[in-house]
């Protein structure tokens, strides 16, 4: 049994303005395996941050069914864990409370536990001194750090991320890529990556599902065959290089259609 | 405070470090005690009537004399105790109402035209029904004082609850937050800027509550020594309770910005 399947999943989304339906997923399936990493790419609005939303339990759907381990999501759970594309950190709260937040919220660890495992995923996260310290005082992907370290505390059996180093800069983005890679080595939780960015998606995951837009359908599913630790150098290797032109070409062919 | 404003002569190492840290204290100060002076020179010409203006002495002397031989302090505390209860009620149901209206688009739907219908009509414009429906004691003071200070603390309070970043409440969601964590957690630490400087304008809004509502009737109260002394052409008494009023407004909103200042740590600085 999958960790996450995803069968023949249906969103519509209701225009108030004209009084019609825009249909935001359209029979999606996807099953991913325990302590898988699956990556989804997609053009801008092909309805992958929805499918994420809807996996997360933070929206409603229409035909079809979301299940973690065999049980429909109906709403949040605390078999999951979102690392957001915005740090969403609270400003009032120190480093150190952000990353005890998901914990506090979900209930589910004695104080002692919590202040251990902050302490543990801070020094995961590479943050140790940083504890004290208000989020207004950290850089962008210091603050994603945060962001991560705050699910996986949560002791997550799915980590849904949504274009989580989007807002980076490039140089950032690959060394938190890299950072991710070692964790997830380390934790090895189930995740589902949402990104826009094609290279992002086949040096991290292990399967990378490509999205269409309008209707959001999953187009094709590609198996990523490098093995693990993978270097930031595997980017310019030219077996990477051939996969990333494969999915790019897809990419693009939906574009035109979706551009006609 | 620039380097290049700093005459050579401020330079020498000790003058400097007092003048820099105090600056501002020191040239308001300096500022304020040349006009009292002046001031004082002038009442001491002799070429303006007691009967209608007076002097820093004549106001000294006066304070002196109600404080020792007066009801100045019995004044002082009933000013005091309408001040703080009203405005203390303003604050704790402006922030609990706010918080509810701002949140609940339903509630905020059936307030929002009779709040919209108080909050323009001018509050002095209620101070004869306050007074038939209770008196002229020291509940009539108290109501006028809470209705003064009421609407900036909630009109500030739904506007803090109403900008709640919805990124975190999408977090907060998604880690399983109740709605009770929901509003510890996010709703009521992100309005805190907003509802302290609701208590800032409250403040000052309660005070002049106090001051109004004193003049209207009662026998008690800085408002109305002021009010009795204009009455009585006791010029020293008025300027006395003036003087008063204005100290309590400086030392008052200072407190109130500090506490705003205290709890606003965590914003990036500007």
């Amino acid at each position: 049994m999958p960790k996450l399947a995803v069968e023949h999943l249906t969103k519509r989304y209701h225009v108030e303005r004209d009084e019609r339906h825009v249909l935001a997923l359209s029979d999606v399936s996807l099953a991913v395996a325990d302590g898988e990493f699956m990556a989804i790419v997609g053009p801008s609005g092909c309805g992958k941050t929805t499918l994420l939303n809807i996996a997360a339990g933070l929206l409603p759907y229409d035909e079809g069914r979301v299940a973690i381990d065999g049980r429909q999501v109906t709403g949040p759970g605390v078999d999951r864990a979102v690392v957001f594309q915005h740090a969403s950190l609270l400003p009032w709260r120190t480093i150190a409370g952000n990353i005890r937040y998901g914990m506090e919220l979900q209930k589910r660890f004695e104080a002692k536990v919590m202040a251990e495992r902050t302490d543990r995923f801070v020094r995961m996260v590479g943050l140790q001194g940083f504890e004290r310290h208000y989020p207004s005082e950290l850089s962008g992907g210091m603050q994603q750090r945060v962001n991560l370290a705050r699910a996986l505390a949560a002791d997550p059996a799915v980590l849904l991320m949504d274009e989580p180093f989007a807002a980076l800069d490039a140089q950032t983005r690959e060394l938190m890529q890299a950072e991710l890679l070692k964790i997830w080595s380390q934790a090895r939780k189930t995740v589902l990556f949402i990104t826009h960015q094609i290279d992002e998606a086949v040096y991290l995951a292990d399967r990378v599902a490509v999205m269409s837009a309008r209707p959001g359908r999953i187009k094709e599913v590609f198996p990523i065959p490098f093995e693990r630790p993978r270097p930031l150098r595997l980017k310019r290797d030219p077996r990477f290089l051939d996969i990333e032109d494969a999915v790019w070409r897809l990419v693009e062919e939906q574009d035109d259609v979706a551009g006609n | 405070m620039s380097p290049a404003t700093e005459s050579p002569e401020l330079l020498v190492r000790p003058r400097r470090s007092l003048y820099q840290k105090h600056e501002r204290l020191i040239v308001g100060g300096v500022a304020v005690a040349a006009v009292i002076g002046a001031w004082q020179a002038f009442w001491s010409s002799g070429r303006i009537s007691p009967l209608f203006f007076t002097g820093p002495s004549a106001v000294a002397t006066r304070f002196v004399e109600e404080w020792t031989h007066g009801k100045l302090k019995s004044d002082l505390a009933y000013s005091g105790a309408n001040f703080a209860i009203g405005v203390s009620l303003a604050i704790a149901a402006g922030v609990v109402l706010g918080i509810i209206i701002g949140w609940y688009r339903r509630v905020s739907m059936v307030c929002e035209p009779f709040l919209s219908a108080l909050y323009a009509t001018p509050r002095v414009a209620l101070i004869p029904l306050i007074l038939i429906w209770f008196g002229i004691g020291m509940w009539s003071k108290v109501f006028i004082v809470f209705i003064n200070a009421f609407f900036p603390v909630l009109i500030n309070t739904i506007g803090g609850v109403k900008a709640v970043d919805a990124d975190l409440v999408r977090a907060a969601r998604a880690y399983c937050a109740s709605d009770w964590q929901l509003f510890t957690t996010v709703v009521v630490p992100g309005a805190v800027p907003f509802i302290l400087t609701g208590v800032r304008q409250a403040v000052a809004l309660g005070l002049i509550g106090v001051v109004v509502g004193e003049m209207f009737g009662g026998s008690e109260g800085i408002g109305y020594m002021v009010n009795y002394g204009g009455q009585t052409f006791q010029t020293d008494t008025v300027f006395l309770g003036v003087a008063i009023i204005a100290c309590a407004g400086i030392v008052l909103t200072s407190l109130a910005e500090q506490l705003e200042r205290r709890f606003s740590r965590w914003r990036p600085e500007r």
